[in-house]
């Protein structure tokens, strides 16, 4: 089980890979639409790669929920938990 | 008593596609077009999906025309007559009779009577559906050749001013014969359906529906008043998708389906000369091709930039186009998969003729 240091290093390599921004700007505050201009087509490719990549199931509905990084590093850590 | 044993159809060991025919419709639409009935921009268009133009068919061009046009140039590639054809299959989720069906009607135009007809509903999985049919028939020996066409006129079932699905679309037609090979040229079909998604992709409301509102003014199965009370430009049913579903279960599940039809034919990606997926979204393509870790050699069919999205008719319109602008992956193979309203899917990898 990965540590919420350890969810959001991972998740900023998978929105650096997606989006080309630095994984440094993806800190726990940011909002994915707000803040580091992410697109609803780039979130969802952003949620299937975390998906696979923490072993976790984002359910559809749950996305809209995930507005901050944090929103999502927290349901990421409590869907492995 | 002893029963006399019957004869059976003679099998076939392997299959092929033998020509490609494609049918553009002549009206271009761009985003600058679609702008003026939603809120967007070119660039947002672009970016979300890579479609910079569709074409469209006029009101006078049908179904069975673009399926004719098409089906007659993979007729004359192969070097067949349409009078070998053994059956006609129509992909198509818009051809605006329940029965009888556009493959009937086909067949006739084209002279292959009386070669069985039928239409298949699996909408952008529609072809790839044919091509497992097709290859069925032929190698089971229940028919010499087969016509396979997606054929689809999209406008008459999208409402310009919404915003999930009508500005992807277009219209057209793609088409081939499969007949018998020397060497195998159709791998195994990976296929299959999740109805569970039902609602994910369809049409707004059923035909039942239409006879209800044209009786009484409402829809006999909405849910509520607001949604019961309707307006004469609502009364036909269009289009709707729920994008992000569909933009996950096609990249995560589909990328999936296309690795099971390279295993299945005992292929590796770096074995591919094209990849062909249904021509959806840009943004699910690149992220297919990623998943499935396709080296930069591997051909990928981006026609949708200027056809849109043409549900069965896209993966032979962009086989087509493949083939014309780099005649020389003829013979190569190519990793093909569909998939859509239903949901269904299909994949297979394929030589290509």
């Amino acid at each position: 089980m990965a540590s919420n240091e350890e969810i959001l290093a991972g998740l900023a390599e998978i929105v650096n890979e997606e989006t080309g921004l630095a994984t440094e700007a993806v800190e726990m505050d940011k909002s994915f639409t707000e803040d580091l201009d992410i697109d609803s087509i780039s979130m969802m490719t952003i949620v299937v790669n975390a998906e696979e990549k923490f072993g976790v199931r984002i359910p559809d509905e749950e996305v809209k929920n995930l507005k901050t990084v944090g929103d999502a590093v927290g349901f990421i850590a409590n869907a492995q938990a | 008593m002893s029963v006399p044993t019957l004869k059976q159809a003679p099998v076939q060991a392997n299959t092929r596609i033998m020509g490609v025919g494609a049918y553009r419709p002549s009206v271009i639409v761009t985003n600058e077009d679609v702008c003026q009935w939603i809120d967007s921009s070119d660039e947002w268009i672009r970016q979300r999906t890579g479609i910079v133009t569709r074409h469209r068919a006029p009101a006078d061009v049908s179904v069975i025309d673009m399926a004719e046009g098409a089906a007659r140039e993979a007729l004359q590639k192969a070097g067949i007559e349409a009078s070998q054809l053994g059956a006609v299959i129509v992909s198509t989720v818009t051809h605006p009779y329940a029965t009888p069906s556009a493959a009937a009607s086909l067949a006739d135009r084209l002279g292959a009577t009386p070669a069985p007809a039928f239409d298949i509903s699996a909408a952008c999985a529609g072809y790839c559906y044919g091509i497992a049919q097709g290859d069925a028939l032929v190698r089971s020996g229940a028919a010499a050749y087969v016509l396979v066409v997606g054929a689809e006129k999209l406008s008459d079932v999208i409402d310009n001013t919404e915003r999930t699905i009508s500005f992807l679309l277009g219209d057209g037609a793609g088409a081939v014969v499969i007949g018998p090979s020397d060497t195998p040229g159709i791998g195994p079909s990976v296929w299959g359906s999740d109805g569970s998604k039902w609602d994910a992709i369809g049409m707004t409301h059923s035909m039942l529906d239409i006879r209800e509102l044209a009786l009484t003014g409402k829809r006999g199965s909405a849910v509520s008043d607001e949604e019961a009370a309707v307006t004469d430009a609502s009364l036909w049913p269009t289009l709707r998708q729920d994008g992000q579903t569909v933009f996950r279960w096609a990249v995560w599940e589909m990328a999936k389906v296309a690795q099971q039809a390279l295993d299945a034919a005992g292929i590796r990606s770096e074995d591919l000369a094209a990849f062909i997926p249904h021509q959806a979204n840009m943004r699910i393509i690149d992220e297919m091709a990623k998943k499935l870790q396709l080296p930069e050699s591997v051909k990928i069919a981006r026609d949708i930039a200027d056809a849109g999205n043409t549900s069965a008719a896209s993966i032979p319109l962009a086989t087509h186009r493949l083939l014309e602008e780099n005649p020389e992956l003829s013979g190569g193979l190519a990793l093909q998969i569909g998939f859509g309203a239903g949901l269904v899917f299909g994949a297979q990898v394929v030589v290509l003729p």
